[in-house]
C-alpha cells in the first residue's frame, strides 16, 4: 500500500483531492503521510477559521500558500445580545494586511463578527485583482465609504454581502462608484443599510448585470420602486423587498404585481417591512414555487399570514413574527409538507403580557405535520413538558432545536415543574441534534439527560438554568462532540470547569458570564492549560483588585496555537503562565 | 440623585430642597455633589483634583465609601430643575448604606466597586425616581451623578415604575453590579476598604444567588418588565427593527417601551467606541453614571493599552495633568445631523431623536451652545 502510495505522481493525487471540499475530509488527508500533507497544503483552496485567535494568519499562510477562499469569525456568539462590550476585538486588519502580500489571486473572504475598517475594506480593494466574493455578516465599523471602494475597484466582484452588518453614516452614493463597465454582479445584499440607496444607481446596476440572482434591498426602499427594480431582473431567484407599504392604489398594485409575476425563478422573499396587507395579493402568483421565506419584519397578522402560507405548498424555510399565532402554524403545517426549517421571532418581546396568542400549541403542530422538520427556533412564552416530548417524538430528524421561552426559569405551566423531563425528550429522540439552546426552569436533571444523551451536539446555549456544577460537569464530561459552549446567569463555578479542564482543549471556545467562575480558578487554568486563551472581561476593573475568590464578570476560554492576543481592550485579561506573576 | 447645579441660586434652591427632602437624607446631604458644579469627567479619587469647588461633604463620601463626589462625571448642559431634586436623591448611593436589597446578599449594593455594567442589566434605571417605591425595588441602584442636567421639567417621570419591583431574573451577580456609585473605575476601588470589597464577593457566591434571585422574581408582581441585557436573545438589529416597527404602528400609550435602541458613544481620543441602549434609561442622569463608567477608563488611561502587563496606577498628579483642561461635555447627533448638548429637551424627545453620542472636550462644543457652556465651566 504505501508503495503504491508513493508511486503515484503528485499530479494525480491533486487532482484526486480536488474532489474533496469538505475541511474534515480535507485535514483528514492531511494526516495520512507526509507527502499527503504536502500535496494537500498546496492544493488547499478553501480555509475556514471558526475562531481568528485560535491561530495568525502567518500560520495558515505558512501552511496553505495557494489559497482562494478565505472564512473567519471573530466574537462570540453572545456579541449578538450584547453580552460582550465594545472594544473586546475581532480585528480582521491584520488578517486582510497579511493575506494582500501572501495571496494577492485571494477571491473571496467571509466574515462574521468582526470589526472590519474602511482602510480594511480599502485594501482589499487594492490588494486582490480577482476578488469576488464579499460577506460581511454582523460585523461593524465600517462606513459606506469602504463600499465605494469596493464597488470602484472590485471589478469581478460576483457577490457583496453585509448581512446585518452595522455600516456607519451610510449615504447611498456609494452604488455610484460601480463603474458602468461593471457587470458582473451576481448577489447583493445591502437589507441592512439605514439610509436610502441613490435609486437611479441601483435600478442601472440592476439593469446591466444579467447574472443577478439575489438581490437584498433595504428598507428604505419604496414599494413603487420596486416593480422598476423587477422588471429589470426578471431572472432574480432570491428578493429582498424592501418597504412593502403604499397607499393602497390600483395602478401601482398593478404595476407590482405584473412585475413580481414575471419573475419565473423567484424561489426565496424576504424584507417585507411595514407591510400593508393590500398588497400582498400580487405575490400570490409566484407563492406556489417558494422554498424560502422570511417575514420576521412583516407586521403582518394572523390571518393575512395564513392566506400566503396556505400557498406556498413547495416551502422549505419560514421565518416568521409569532403573529403567525398557533392558529397560522396549524395552517403551515397543514400546507407546507416540504418545511424543514421554522423560526418564529417574538413582536414584542418586552412587554409583560402576551400580545398574541402563540403558545406551544403552535410548535406541536408543525412537527405533527411537517414530517422533514429539523430546524427549529421559537420564541414563546409558555410551554410544557409535554409538549416536548411530543415534538421529539414527532421529530425524531431534529438536528437545531433552539426554544426560547421569554421570561427566564418559566416552568411547565401546567405542572408547574422544571422542563427537565421536556429537553430530556428532545435529546434523547434526537440523536442528530447539533444545536440546542435552553430556557425555562431546569435544574441539573436536564443537564445530565444531555451529557447522557446529546452525543452529536456540537452547540450549546445555556441562560438561566441549572442548581450547581455538576450541571455543568454533565454537558462538560458527556457531550463528546461539543464545540461550543455558552452559558449566562448560571450557577456554574470552578469546580466542573477545573475538573474538565483538559476538555477546553477539545472545544472551539466556551463563555460563561454572570456565572460564579472565581478569578482564582482563571488564573489556575491559565497557569495549567497553555493552549487556551483564557480571557476574563471585567469592566469592573482588574480582576487582582478583588480578591480571589471574586466571581469574574465574564469569562472566554478558547484553544489556541497563537498564544495571547495583543489586541486586548483595558477590560480583558489573559490568564497565563504569567498571570500568577502579573497579578500578586 | 444628585442635582447638578448651575448657578448661585439654583444651588440655594437645590441646598434647599436638598434640606427639606426627607428621604435619604443620608444621600442628600452626602449629595454634597448638589453643591459642586460637576460638569466633567472628573477622576475619581481625588476631589482635590477635581477643579470644581470642592465641598466639605466629599469627605463625608469617601467616608461612606461613597464615590460620586470624586468620579468622573460627563458634564451635562443644563441644570436639575429643583422640583427634580427629590426625586433624583433617591437615586444616591445613601440608599446602599441603609440595607442591602437583596436580603440573600450580605453586602452593600455597589459600594466601592463600579459594579455597574455599562449596560443594565437587569431593572431599568428608571425605578429610581421615585422615591416612594424604592423599598420595593430590588434593583439597580444609581448613585446620584454630579451632573449638569438641563432638565427641562420632568424628563422621566414615565418610566420610573419600569423595572420596579421586579428582581432581575439574571444572578444576583448583575444585580450587584447595578447597585454602585457611578463612575468608579477600577482605580477608584483601591480606596475602598478591602473589607467592603470581600463583603461583595463573598455574596457573589453564585449558588444561591440565582435561586434567591428566583423567589425574589416570583414574589413581586413586577409593574413592568425589567430589562435583562441580552435577554431574550434577539440581535440588535431585528430589536431595532421592531422598535421602529412599532412606533409606526401608533402603540397605545402606557406600554412599556419596546425593544431596545442603541446608539454609538464615541469618545475624543478613546480607542474604540461604545454602545448604549437608550432605553434602558429614563433619565439624563442614568445615562451620565453609565456613560462616564464606562469611559471612565479612558480618561484615566487604565484601559487602551494593548496588552499591556500590570496596569500602571495613575498618580495623583497624572490625574490633575488630565484634569486640568480636560473638561468634556456629552453631545448628540440627532435627525437633521446636528450635534447638540445633551440635556436640552425632555428625555423622551431626547430618545426619539437621538441618533449617536460623542463625549467631546468642551472646547470643541464651545459653538453649541456658548451661554449653557459658559454656565457650566468648572470653577478652577
Amino acid at each position: 500500500m504505501l508503495r503504491m502510495a508513493r508511486s503515484l505522481p503528485e499530479e494525480v493525487l491533486e487532482h484526486v483531492f480536488s474532489f474533496i471540499h469538505s475541511d474534515k475530509d480535507r485535514n483528514a488527508i492531511s494526516m495520512v503521510c507526509k507527502s499527503w500533507y504536502e500535496i494537500e497544503r498546496w492544493c488547499r483552496r478553501r480555509i475556514f477559521v471558526g475562531n481568528c485567535y485560535a491561530v495568525n494568519p502567518s500560520m495558515v499562510i505558512r501552511r496553505f500558500p495557494e489559497v482562494r477562499s478565505v472564512e473567519l469569525k471573530g466574537k462570540p456568539h453572545f456579541a449578538d445580545f450584547n453580552l460582550v462590550p465594545d472594544g473586546w476585538g475581532g480585528y480582521v486588519y491584520p488578517w486582510i494586511a497579511a493575506m494582500a502580500n501572501a495571496y494577492p489571486w485571494l477571491e473571496e473572504i467571509s466574515l462574521k463578527r468582526m470589526v472590519v475598517t474602511d482602510e480594511t475594506l480599502e485594501l482589499i480593494a487594492k490588494s486582490f485583482k480577482n476578488f469576488k466574493v464579499l460577506v460581511l455578516s454582523s460585523c461593524e465599523g465600517f462606513s459606506t465609504d469602504g463600499l465605494a471602494a469596493i464597488a470602484a475597484n472590485c471589478r469581478n466582484l460576483r457577490q457583496l454581502d453585509l448581512r446585518e452588518s452595522e455600516v456607519d453614516d451610510p449615504s447611498g452614493h456609494w452604488l455610484s462608484h460601480f463603474p458602468d463597465s461593471f457587470t458582473s454582479l451576481v448577489s447583493l445584499n445591502i437589507s441592512c443599510l439605514g439610509s436610502e440607496v441613490n435609486f437611479s444607481a441601483l435600478e442601472h446596476l440592476v439593469g446591466r448585470c444579467p447574472n443577478l440572482r439575489t438581490l437584498r434591498l433595504n428598507r428604505a426602499v419604496p414599494l413603487d420602486r420596486l416593480a422598476n427594480i423587477l422588471r429589470r431582473a426578471p431572472q432574480l431567484v432570491e428578493l429582498g423587498a424592501g418597504t412593502y407599504s403604499a397607499e393602497l392604489r390600483p395602478d401601482v398594485f398593478s404595476s407590482i404585481a405584473g412585475a413580481f409575476s414575471g419573475c419565473k425563478e423567484l424561489k426565496s422573499l424576504s424584507g417585507f417591512w411595514d407591510v400593508v396587507p393590500g398588497y400582498l395579493p400580487a405575490i400570490y402568483p409566484i407563492c406556489s414555487s417558494l422554498t424560502s421565506l422570511n417575514l420576521s419584519y412583516a407586521t403582518i397578522q394572523s390571518p393575512d399570514l395564513v392566506k400566503l402560507v396556505s400557498q406556498c405548498q413547495s416551502l422549505q424555510r419560514l421565518w416568521v413574527l409569532d403573529y403567525i399565532e398557533d392558529i397560522g402554524l396549524e395552517a403551515l403545517a397543514a400546507f407546507c409538507k416540504d418545511l424543514q426549517e421554522l423560526r418564529v421571532f417574538p413582536s414584542e418581546p418586552f412587554a409583560l403580557e402576551p400580545n398574541v396568542s402563540l403558545t406551544e400549541q403552535g410548535l406541536v403542530s408543525v412537527s405533527e405535520g411537517c414530517l422533514k422538520l429539523h430546524s427549529v427556533l421559537y420564541f414563546c412564552r409558555q410551554m410544557t413538558n409535554d409538549a416536548l416530548v411530543t415534538i421529539a417524538r414527532n421529530c425524531p430528524k431534529m438536528t437545531r432545536f433552539r426554544l426560547c421561552i421569554i421570561e427566564p426559569r418559566t416552568p411547565d405551566y401546567i405542572t408547574l415543574q422544571p422542563l427537565d423531563d421536556g429537553f430530556g425528550a428532545i435529546v434523547e429522540h434526537c440523536k442528530d441534534l447539533r444545536r440546542l439552546s435552553l430556557s425555562g426552569l431546569l435544574t441539573d436533571r436536564v443537564f445530565e439527560y444531555i451529557g447522557t444523551h446529546a452525543k452529536k451536539l456540537e452547540m450549546l446555549s445555556v441562560a438561566f438554568a441549572g442548581d450547581s456544577d455538576l450541571g455543568l460537569h454533565h454537558v462538560l464530561y458527556g457531550c463528546e462532540n461539543l464545540r461550543k459552549l455558552e452559558i449566562r446567569d448560571c450557577p456554574f463555578g470552578d469546580k466542573a470547569l477545573l475538573a474538565n479542564a483538559a476538555k477546553l482543549e477539545t472545544m472551539r471556545s466556551l463563555w460563561m458570564s454572570s456565572c460564579s467562575v472565581s478569578f482564582g480558578a482563571c488564573k489556575l487554568l491559565g497557569q495549567k492549560m497553555p493552549r487556551l486563551n483564557i480571557e476574563v472581561i471585567d469592566e469592573r476593573g482588574p480582576p487582582d483588585s478583588r480578591p480571589e475568590s471574586c466571581p469574574v464578570e465574564k469569562l472566554y476560554i478558547y484553544r489556541t496555537l497563537a498564544g495571547p492576543r495583543f489586541d486586548m481592550p483595558g477590560f480583558v485579561w489573559t490568564m497565563d503562565e504569567d498571570s500568577a506573576l502579573r497579578f500578586s | 440623585m444628585s442635582p447638578a447645579l448651575l448657578g448661585v441660586e439654583e444651588e440655594g434652591q437645590s441646598n434647599v430642597s436638598l434640606a427639606a427632602s426627607s428621604t435619604s437624607i443620608d444621600c442628600i446631604s452626602r449629595n454634597g455633589c448638589g453643591l459642586k458644579e460637576r460638569n466633567y469627567l472628573g477622576l475619581s479619587d481625588c476631589s482635590s483634583v477635581d477643579s470644581s469647588a470642592v465641598p466639605s461633604l466629599s469627605e463625608e463620601n469617601k467616608n461612606n465609601l461613597n464615590l460620586k463626589a470624586t468620579e468622573l462625571r460627563l458634564g451635562l448642559p443644563g441644570s436639575q430643575s429643583p422640583e427634580r431634586e427629590a426625586d433624583v436623591s433617591l437615586l444616591s448611593t445613601g440608599k446602599l448604606d441603609e440595607k442591602p436589597l437583596f436580603p440573600m446578599l450580605p453586602l452593600k449594593d455597589g459600594i466601592c466597586s463600579s459594579l455597574q455594567k455599562h449596560v443594565i442589566s437587569g431593572n431599568k434605571r428608571g425605578f429610581s425616581d421615585t422615591m416612594d417605591g424604592f423599598s420595593e425595588v430590588k434593583g439597580s441602584l444609581y448613585s446620584e451623578k454630579n451632573w449638569l442636567f438641563h432638565s427641562a421639567g420632568t424628563e422621566s417621570d414615565s418610566p420610573q415604575s419600569v423595572g420596579q419591583g421586579t428582581f432581575p431574573g439574571s444572578s444576583g451577580m448583575n444585580a450587584m453590579q447595578l447597585s454602585r456609585p457611578s463612575g468608579a473605575q477600577s482605580h477608584m476601588m483601591k480606596e475602598v476598604p478591602q473589607k467592603v470589597l470581600q463583603d461583595r464577593c463573598h455574596g457573589a457566591n453564585g449558588t444561591n444567588l440565582n435561586q434567591a434571585g428566583t423567589s425574589n422574581n416570583s414574589s413581586n408582581a413586577p409593574a413592568a418588565k425589567a430589562q435583562v441585557v441580552g435577554w431574550p436573545p434577539i440581535k440588535s438589529f431585528r430589536k431595532n427593527t421592531l422598535a421602529s416597527s412599532s412606533k409606526n404602528n401608533d402603540e397605545v400609550d402606557g406600554k412599556p417601551s419596546s425593544g431596545a435602541l442603541f446608539v454609538k458613544v464615541s469618545m475624543d481620543g478613546a480607542p474604540y467606541l461604545r454602545k448604549v441602549d437608550l432605553r434602558t434609561y429614563s433619565t439624563y442622569q442614568e445615562l451620565s453614571c453609565a456613560l462616564e463608567k464606562m469611559f471612565s477608563c479612558f480618561t484615566i488611561g487604565q484601559c487602551g493599552s494593548h496588552g499591556v502587563p500590570g496596569k500602571e496606577k495613575l498618580s495623583e498628579s497624572k490625574l490633575r495633568d488630565l484634569l486640568n483642561g480636560s473638561e468634556y461635555v456629552l453631545t448628540y447627533e440627532d435627525k437633521d445631523r446636528d450635534w447638540m448638548l445633551v440635556g436640552d429637551v425632555p428625555w423622551e424627545m431626547f430618545i426619539d431623536t437621538c441618533k449617536r453620542l460623542k463625549i467631546m472636550k468642551s472646547s470643541d462644543a464651545i459653538g453649541l451652545a456658548p451661554r449653557v457652556m459658559e454656565k457650566f465651566k468648572i470653577k478652577a
